[in-house]
This record gives C-alpha cells, structure tokens and sequence, in this order.
C-alpha cells in the first residue's frame, strides 16, 4: 500500500508569533523575531490557550507543542470520529525536552534535598512529554512517540508520520517539533562550544556569519491520507511527497564538509517523491548561520542541483526567528509548504556579503515570486502578478497541462550527523 | 508552630493547594473526592510536600492511599500538626 500523504492542517508558535500566518506573512515582509540575539516566543502566553492544569504539570517545550497542535487540529477541521482515533498517530520531535524543568529541580535538589523535587519532574522533562500530552488532549490513540534527532528532529517526525500513512499503519497523523531550551545551562553550553553566535546575529550564509542565534517555538502539521480527507471534506493544504534521511557518520557535532550525507538525503527524498531536481521550485535551507553548516549545504545543493544550483531560491527561515533546534524541521517544512502556496520564496534576512564558493541565490533582502518547473517544460511564474509578493493566496495563473506544480524540499540537519529532507508540493 | 494549628487555617491553606493544583474552587469541598477533582497521585505528592513546607507535616505515599476525599485528607494534617 502505498497512498499520498496531504496535509490538512498546520500550527506554529515562533518568535514571529502565535500562529503559522504569522511566521509566514512577517517573514514574507522581511520582519525578524529575533531580539538581544535570541529568539523568543515573547507573544505566547500558555494561560491563555492551555487549563491551568496543563500549564503546571508540563514544561514549556510541552506547552507550546500543545499550542501548535491545537491550531493546527483547528484547521484541519478536527473533530471527534472525524478520523478513526486508533487509526491516527502523533509524532512531535525534540532536540533536547524538558531541560527548564530538569534545571529548575536540580536547583532544588541541590539547595533543598531529594525530597523537595516536583513529583512532576519526570513526566515534564522526558522527552516525550510533548507527544503525549498532544495525544492525550485529543484522543489520538494510534502509534505515538518522540523523534530524537537534535536539529533533525522535526523533520525525522514529518518522515516518519508520512510513511505511517503512506504505508496504512494510520490513516492520520498529528506531526511536529517543540523546543524550549532558552536556559542558562542550555545557551552556556552551546555558548563554550562556539556553536552559537557571539555578536547575536543571525545571518545564514553571509560570509560574516558567526554561529547560530537560539530560539524557541513549535511546529504541527496535520498528515492525512489524500482519500480519507477528501471523504471527510477536509481541506487540502499540500502534499508531503518525499522523505530522505542519512548519517554523515563522520563527527558528532560538525557536518561532513563536502555535504555528502546532506546531498544523500535530498537525493533520496526527490528519488521518493519521484521529482527531478530541476522540477524543484524553492529550497528552505537548513541555514544555521554557523560557518560549517551554510558551506557544507551550499556544497551539498550544487552537488544534486548542478546548474538548477544557481537558479533556484534558497532561503534560510532562521534568519528571522533564529535556530528552533528539534521544532526547526517541523516549523520550516510548514513555512515551506505555506511559501508554495503563496508563491514566494521568503528572503534570506541579513544576506548581505558573498563567501567565495557560495554562490547561490539566497534570497537576499526581500521576498521574490517563485517560477514553478517541470522538467525541460517552459517557466511559469507562479508568484504574486505585481509588486512584492504577498502571502497568503497570492496565486499567479498556472499552466493547465499541470507544469504549474509548486515543489520545494526542506533540509534540516542535526548534531549527530543526522540528515532528514522533506519534499511538499502544492497545486 | 503546630500547636497554633487551627482546622480552619488548614483548610484555607489546602484549599489554595488544590486550587494552585488545577481544581475547580467551587467543587473544593470536605466531602469533595479528589478523583471527581480531577486531581491524581502525582497532585497529591505535590500537596504533601506544601503541608511539609507550611507545618513540617510528613505525609506518607501510604497514607495517600486512604485519602480519598479532601476531608480525609484535613483530618490527616489536623492529626499530625497538633
């Protein structure tokens, strides 16, 4: 069995906002979330949308993953036998879990004694709080777990719940990351190992780029197969068409310099979603801002894009709201898919010098109209008519011969070495 | 400290623990169960660690299981405390 994955619904929490519209239409404007060289979820108040119960007995990383699947679920149009709930799975990755609780109750411990500690630590800091709590507060009783996977981790969730589906071992799936690692222990540690930036900037691929800038947030989306939620009337975002996931097998926190493992991994998610690296209309980029990363991804697309490399739009969403860790894929893939729809490709914000080497376009400045490819087929530009691209329903007039396919891929990678590309596609 | 205890500063204060836990105010009675309070084991350890703070008041995880109701729950610190 093998049936088209389609995403009926999407949720964020980002320093951009509450809300996927949000992240998508302040980053379509050029707006950053990122202040004091951090990016925080400043506007997400978790009394607000979540009982006062579910606030005290879950970490933040919990919290805003029980937001963002609420929205999505919403727009999904969710509701009870809507889809079979032992036949709907719910997968939210992590990079790191519940580390503000395990910081909270070490102080306690070490300030207080062993019988002082919240009852409520473990269940709050494991790390699969987040897909249990989402699961528990909508009745999602089919396969649920927890990706692991640093960086990668949203996107391994994506990967794995579409194959789920794909597959017949669910015909739903609620799929996502979370992250809230904005504490001491957490920004000190990345900060030693030189990981994050020390000026606060975020700008990935910039020949100035000095480390990644951390941010916090969470990204769902609501994966269905194509005939289950057209019978139930639900409406179609997109589709989920290609998963490709590699291991550099080479370092445990930097990539493989040549991008070998990262190229792998998007060979092997358009070989899945049967899509030719020139049919590729947009490519959110992994993006971190640290020196490696941005020249091991731009090696890796030149080496599967060979002259398409220097066409197609490759933006970085971390230049807005910082690097989400483990919500990252998750967060990006639904901008990615949010982009398609608009027909634009969101810019590279803080783009401004050229590395030797690095040559591709990354979007500087502001947003631009997205030309949808098929093959050797003629260009059509599918992007807002006139002026800057708008988002949302900014749709230009596409080809009826079906050239006008909109296809982009998402890459994220994590410490680790772990590679996970998603390829979506709207129409 | 304990000796000044009174049932009624001990139901003040419990009740502010079990609101603080999640209950609804409104439900919070003697009689009230803590299940139909919505509130478990793991709300119950809590509650127990804020009576030891408040009248250094040892509860035990084997006393927990014969409190099944708020009142049940009074008498035990009330005992204790005085």
């Amino acid at each position: 069995m093998s049936r088209r994955v389609v995403v009926t619904g999407v949720g964020a929490v980002t320093p951009l906002g509450v809300g996927a519209s949000a992240l998508i239409d302040r980053w379509t404007a050029g707006e950053s979330g990122i202040e004091d060289g951090l990016g925080r979820c400043d506007a997400f108040d978790p009394a607000e949308l979540l009982s006062r119960k579910e606030c005290r007995r879950s970490d933040r990383f919990t919290q805003l993953a029980l937001a963002a699947s609420n929205e999505a679920l919403e727009q999904a149009g969710w509701e009870d036998g809507a889809v079979d709930p032992e036949r709907t799975g719910c997968i939210i990755g992590t990079g790191i879990g519940g580390i503000g609780t395990i910081e909270s109750n070490h102080t306690v411990l070490a300030e207080k004694g062993p019988k002082k500690v919240s009852a409520l630590s473990i269940p709050m800091l494991m790390a699969n709080a987040a897909s249990g709590n989402v699961a528990m507060r909508h009745g999602l009783k089919g396969q649920c777990y927890g990706t692991v996977s640093a960086c990668a981790a949203g996107a391994h969730a994506i990967g794995v719940g579409m194959r789920m589906v794909q597959w017949g071992d669910a015909d739903a799936c609620v799929v996502g990351g979370s992250e809230s690692a904005l504490t001491p222990l957490s920004m000190a540690a990345f900060g030693v190992m030189a990981a994050t930036s020390p000026t606060g900037m975020s700008r990935p691929f910039d020949a100035r780029r000095d480390g990644f800038v951390m941010g916090e947030g969470a990204g769902v989306l609501v994966l269905e197969a194509e005939e289950v939620a057209l019978a139930r009337g639900a409406v179609v975002l997109g589709y989920v068409t290609g998963y490709g996931a590699t291991a550099d097998a080479h370092h445990l926190t930097a990539p493989e310099p040549s991008g070998e493992g990262a190229a792998r991994a998007i060979r092997a998610a358009l070989l899945d979603a049967e899509v030719e690296p020139e049919e590729v209309a947009y490519v959110n980029a992994h993006g971190t801002s640290t020196p490696m990363n941005d020249r091991a991804e731009t090696m890796a697309i030149k080496a599967v894009f060979g002259d398409h490399a220097l066409e197609v739009p490759v933006s970085s969403t971390k230049s807005v709201i910082g690097h989400l860790l483990g919500a990252a894929g998750a967060v990006e893939a639904l901008a990615t898919l949010l982009a398609l729809r608009a027909g634009v490709a969101p810019p590279t914000i803080g783009w401004e010098e050229r590395e030797e080497g690095m040559d591709l376009d990354y979007v500087p400045g502001e947003a631009k109209p997205l030309t949808a490819r098929t093959g050797d087929r003629e260009l059509a530009s599918v992007g807002a008519a006139s002026g800057p691209a708008v988002a949302n329903g900014a749709s230009g007039s596409l080809p009826e011969d079906g050239s006008g396919r909109r296809i982009a891929i998402s890459n994220s990678f994590g410490f680790g070495g772990h590679n996970a590309v998603i390829c979506l596609e709207t129409s | 400290m304990a000796q000044t205890v009174t049932r009624e500063q001990i139901q003040e204060k419990v009740t502010e623990a079990l609101v603080e836990l999640g209950a609804d105010r409104e439900a919070i009675k003697p009689e009230a169960e803590f299940e139909a309070l919505e509130l478990d084991s793991l709300d119950l350890v809590e509650l127990a660690q804020i009576v030891e703070e408040e009248w250094g008041v040892e509860i035990t995880a084997k006393d927990m299981e014969t409190m099944k109701t708020v009142g049940q729950a009074l008498d035990v610190v009330e005992q204790r405390a005085s």
